[in-house]
């Protein structure tokens, strides 16, 4: 009880009027780790960068930096938390059952909410969450693109789906199926795989019996450097088309000679933007390692809300959320700006393929 | 001699240290990076000294530590520290005054804590407070009964699932039936004990015949079961992206802004406690709880004393599962969004965690067990990146020098206090 | 017929990673009666270590056969001496405690060891290069079958005769096989029972080593949550086979191995685990102690 009156004064956080707070949440610890981590990075660098040049209308940008394990009970707390501390905005959550958990506590406590990842439709769709705002395509806007692209540049007829089980992952990979059915390829099946598991060759197995003449993966690259890989390993050589969660050198540094020819979804023409260099060059500086998922999303995340709070000159959530939908911030990803549901704009997503061991945006 | 005793020990602890920059030379000092495939690795020297040192002082710290420990066991049970502690409030077991007095100020401090401290820790409180509900449920399995349960979680899941599915099943009619949505909550607190108690029995069946560890192996195969089939059967359950907008109790017919409802759920969750705590601790003392713990110490003598370990086994899992249940409601209610995310094979380890740290058998131990896992990490945020190291370190810490638990469980029992006088002995209950 | 025949050569495959790992976990349980949760652990550690100091002494421009064996030796020096170590300071202090106090320290040197190597390297996933060499005389089954997963099968089939050769017909087999049986009595004919649990968990942890750097080679990454996966499956083999026993384990590896692969094939990957797990439910309803485990009688 003492210990708790303690933790209260504690944490009280006077709103010194010479900052302004950000808060990043998402999965710090745990096995989603790696999810989440490069994000509070990505937030670092640019609230470093942004620091170093006097902050953001004369006043420094502190972050308010807060592990929800990708838990929706944690999410909660995480989210009450954060808000207590007078936070402006926040960047995340990542998981989108997380971000979901804690969407209402930041929609009644009125705080401009950027998720780099969480890419469940109905978040921006259903209108229910007006403070929600995501620098990621919805599953369902790749998932058309990736379908359009197969049907029309590839000319499949069959398809086999297969996702990671997770929220990411599975949404993808069903809309994917709706998609497909809709504009007349035949899905012959559709399942998912265990996440972290050593060996797929069972269900390479089962692709290879379906016949099906092209792969569509729902989910992270880890699990899909080892499905590439197993599949060439058994000589099916049907296309394999993944979602941005494979977008990732990380996914070429695994598969090696084995992701040549895989096609990924992806935000456009990153890899040549001079802010994405830049970003990627001080990460390797600062943490002497190639950036993890997300990166570039949350970093753009960032870089928007400082845009809008300057331009808005005001932490006031109206003005904040005014100055997203209306302004234009250049970021690593591209000359963005946000809808009135949301979404970003300004970033289309394009199809890339993995081609001599770099992915290239096919136009 | 002491010269002797001390070279001796610092050149073991050198050796300790020796080994372990050796051994943690890998993992600590070089980084490796992998970029195209090939890995490059770099040095950082810096940390060398760092464990070279640690090691050494650690290793006198813990050696020291190991000593104390195996020398206290042999203290007479009435000269230790915790019943010194004990001793000290015998003021309360005597005074009648003061016991009352502090009995209210405890039940004022509760009662007013959601007042004093606001939203967050609110919610903290409640979070702590349903995994008391749950220490205390699995205490009954672990701590009384010593079948280790690795797969409580799914009677959690059952639990918070039995009002999502009451929600996403039968809310339409309920709402065009003309009735609050407020209902639901008091309708599916019985339901999810009940139906969690029949997954609890359904578990105990194939573990009858079964002991120690393929016990365990089989409870948490049936802990991952549950929840793949919360995953996968979307259709139904509604997969990873779960069962969201569950409503709250409603508070007399008024529905609450969410400030307002946690407050009403955190005094929910408080007389759930309580209620847990009062059947929990009659339990104990009754025919049935000595039945369980029969079982744990020997279950042989057991049988031939006429206890039928079936029963006693279903017995078992059935009211451990009970509240699991109870404490699902709760949890769907709070968060008003379930998904198979939290009610993982981790969920399971950390409730054994907490009854186990907090003291095996032990109601109190059960309580501040589960306490202390829910509130610490909570308020050392700031570690959240070392929280599992730390959770690590602490148990072990813990399991090594306090395997009984913080607080252990104190039977009743006697023991002879000899006097100086001529009489043989002054038997004292303790 | 020949995609049976291809589900049944993947599960063989599958089985032998889990028996790997699976031969760690039943040794060491056979001897101290402890799961030891930190085996995965110890596996996924091995592996980071081959990974290290491989990639270390490929930069220097060693040929890829001497880092492939230095990298292998090097992880199971490694894995052993973490073996050891947690052995003597987190398991001895609990011998004589109850079991449940072991286990929960297991627990906890599995959650130290994990964000060790998290907050210590990495939380990304790593790329693994695969030094394993490459037999050409697979070239024509290369579509049933590759050459990693017959190196592993290999390795696992070599492992468990050594093993098996170890336990019946040496000395410290022997103490091995005294010490499980009865401990006070090891303890009591001369056996140093210290030393042969010691003897044991070194050996767990170098098979999980090997493992460790055989796996990743096949996957081609590495994370540091490798092991609480791994970990898993591997106890669920070990106990479906009888824990305590290492042909169990290898027997239970391959069951697990199999039932998951057909159940993927011909029914659902979605429930792939939910195959494994009701298998290991089913025979221990009609055989207690697991396909090859001894029924031990309890004596009053």
């Amino acid at each position: 009880m003492v210990f708790s009156i303690v933790a209260v004064i504690a944490s009280a956080g006077f709103a010194q009027s010479g900052t302004i707070r950000i808060g990043v949440a998402g999965a710090h610890s745990g096995d989603l780790a790696s999810y989440g981590l490069p994000s509070v990075k990505a937030a670092e660098l640019v609230v470093a960068d942004v620091n170093a040049r006097g902050g953001i209308n004369g006043k420094q940008i502190e972050l308010v930096i807060e592990d929800d394990q990708c838990k929706p009970e944690v999410a909660t707390n995480t989210a009450s938390k954060i808000v207590s501390k007078d936070v402006s905005a926040v960047i995340g959550h990542i998981c989108s059952g997380a971000t979901k958990a804690a969407l209402g506590i930041y929609k009644d406590s009125k705080v401009v909410t950027i998720s780099p990842s969480a890419t469940n439709p109905p978040l921006t769709q259903s209108g229910e969450y007006p403070n929600f705002f995501r620098t990621i395509a919805p599953d369902d806007a790749q998932a058309k693109l990736a379908v359009a692209f197969i049907k029309d540049k590839l000319k499949l007829k069959t398809l086999a789906v297969l996702h990671d089980k997770g929220d990411y992952g599975k949404g993808f990979a069903e809309l994917c199926k709706q998609a497909a059915e809709a504009s007349g390829i035949k899905v012959v099946l559709f399942e998912g795989v265990n996440p972290g598991a050593p060996d797929y060759s069972a269900i390479v197995n089962k692709i290879g019996k379906s016949k099906a003449a092209g792969v569509v993966w729902g989910g992270y690259h880890p699990e899909a450097s080892k499905l590439v890989q197993q599949m060439r390993a058994k000589s099916i050589k049907i296309p394999f088309v993944s979602d941005d969660g494979v977008k990732d050198d990380t996914f070429i540094s695994v598969a090696g000679k084995y992701a040549e020819g895989v096609y990924a979804t992806g935000p456009k023409d990153t890899s040549t933007n001079p802010l994405a260099v830049k970003a990627v060059a001080d990460h390797k500086a600062k943490y002497k390692e190639e950036p993890g998922a997300f990166f570039l999303n949350a970093y753009a995340a960032t870089m928007a809300v400082v845009n809008a709070i300057e331009k808005a000159k005001s932490t006031q959530y109206e003005a904040i959320v005014k100055a997203l939908q209306s302004e234009y911030v250049e970021t690593p990803l591209g000359k963005i700006s946000f809808d009135k549901r949301g979404d970003v704009i300004g970033f289309g997503f394009s199809v890339y393929q993995v081609q001599k061991g770099k992915y290239v945006e096919l136009k | 001699m002491r010269q002797n005793g001390l070279k001796s020990e610092i050149l073991g602890s050198l050796a300790q240290a020796a080994w372990f920059t050796v051994l943690l030379f890998p993992l600590i000092v070089m980084k490796v990076n992998v970029a195209m495939s090939k890995a490059t690795v770099q040095f950082r020297w810096s940390y060398l000294p760092i464990i070279a040192i640690a090691s050494f002082v650690l290793s006198f710290v813990w050696r020291r530590a190991l000593e104390w420990s195996s020398t206290r066991v042999e203290k007479p049970a009435g000269s230790s520290f915790s019943s010194k502690i004990m001793g000290r409030f015998q003021i309360f077991e005597s005074n009648k005054t003061i016991r009352l007095a502090t009995v209210a100020l405890f039940v004022l401090c509760v009662a007013v804590y959601p007042f004093a401290l606001g939203m967050y820790h609110t919610n903290i409180m409640i979070t702590a407070l349903i995994y008391v509900m749950l220490a205390l449920g699995l205490n009954i399995v672990v701590g009384w009964g010593g079948l280790l349960n690795l797969g409580y979680a799914a009677f959690f899941a059952v639990g918070a699932y039995t009002y999502g599915f009451l929600w996403k099943f039968v809310g339409p009619q309920f709402v065009s039936a003309g009735f609050d949505t407020g209902w639901l909550f008091w309708i599916a607190l019985p339901m999810a004990g009940i139906i969690a108690t029949v997954f609890g029995v359904l578990l105990s069946l194939p573990v009858l015949r079964l002991r120690g560890d393929y016990l365990a192996i089989i409870t948490l195969a049936f802990g991952e079961i549950v929840r793949m089939v919360l995953q996968n059967a979307s259709d139904i359950t509604g997969g990873a992206t779960g069962i969201s907008l569950i409503p709250r109790p409603w508070f007399l017919g008024f529905k609450l802004p969410p400030k307002q409802a946690a407050t009403y759920i955190y005094y929910i969750a408080v007389i759930l406690v309580v209620l847990t705590v009062f059947i929990v601790r009659r339990l104990e003392d009754s025919r049935v709880g000595r039945a369980l713990e029969a079982m744990r110490e020997d279950e042989i003598a057991c049988q031939s004393m006429g206890i039928d370990l079936v029963h006693n086994k279903l017995v078992t899992f059935a009211l451990g599962a009970f509240w699991a249940g109870i404490a699902g409601v709760v949890l769907a209610a709070q968060t008003t969004y379930i998904n198979p995310d939290s009610f993982t094979l981790w969920e399971s380890v950390m409730i054994l965690m907490a009854v186990v740290i907090g003291g095996q058998g032990s109601i109190p131990g059960a309580i501040v067990g589960a306490m202390l896992l829910k509130l610490l990490p909570e308020y050392f945020r700031p570690l959240a990146q070392y929280r599992m190291l730390i959770y690590g370190i602490a148990m072990i810490v813990i399991i090594i020098f306090k395997p009984d638990g913080l607080i252990p469980r104190k039977r009743k029992s006697y023991y002879f206090v000899k006097k100086n006088s001529a009489d043989s002995g002054h038997e004292v209950r303790v | 017929m020949d995609y049976f025949l291809q589900l049944f050569l993947s599960g063989t495959a599958k089985g032998s990673i889990y028996a790997l790992i699976s031969l760690g976990y039943t040794m060491v349980y056979g001897i101290v009666q402890l799961i030891n949760f930190a085996h995965g652990e110890i596996y996924m550690i091995g592996g980071f270590t081959a990974l290290i100091l491989g990639g270390y002494l490929f930069t220097l421009g060693l040929p890829v056969p001497l880092v492939l064996v230095l990298s292998i030796f090097a992880a199971v020096v490694f894995s052993s001496a973490y073996g050891f170590t947690i052995e003597r300071l987190a398991y001895r202090p609990l011998r004589n405690k109850p079991r449940l106090s072991a286990l929960i320290s297991a627990i906890g040197i599995s959650m130290i060891l994990q964000n060790f190597v998290l907050l210590m390297q990495t939380e990304k996933y790593l790329a693994f290069p695969s030094y394993l060499p490459e037999l050409s005389f697979l070239e024509p089954v290369t579509e049933y079958i590759n050459s990693t997963q017959v190196i592993i099968l290999g390795t696992t089939s070599v492992i468990m005769i050594l093993l098996t050769v170890l336990i019946k017909f040496t000395r410290i087999g022997k103490a091995m096989r005294a010490t499980a049986q009865d401990t006070n009595m090891a303890q009591l004919v001369g056996i140093n029972v210290n030393q042969v649990i010691s003897v044991t968990f070194v050996i767990g942890s170098a098979l999980a080593a090997i493992g460790g750097v055989l796996i990743c080679s096949y996957m081609g990454q590495i994370n540091y949550y490798i092991g609480f996966v791994a970990g898993i499956k591997a106890f669920v083999a070990a106990v479906l086979g009888g824990i305590g026993s290492i042909p169990g384990a290898v027997i239970g590896s391959f069951i697990l191995g199999w039932t998951e692969s057909l159940g993927t094939g011909y029914i659902s990957s979605d429930y792939e685990d939910a195959f494994a797990f009701i298998i290991l439910i089913l025979i221990l309803i009609l055989k207690p102690a697991g396909v090859l485990g001894k029924n031990q009688n309890q004596k009053v």
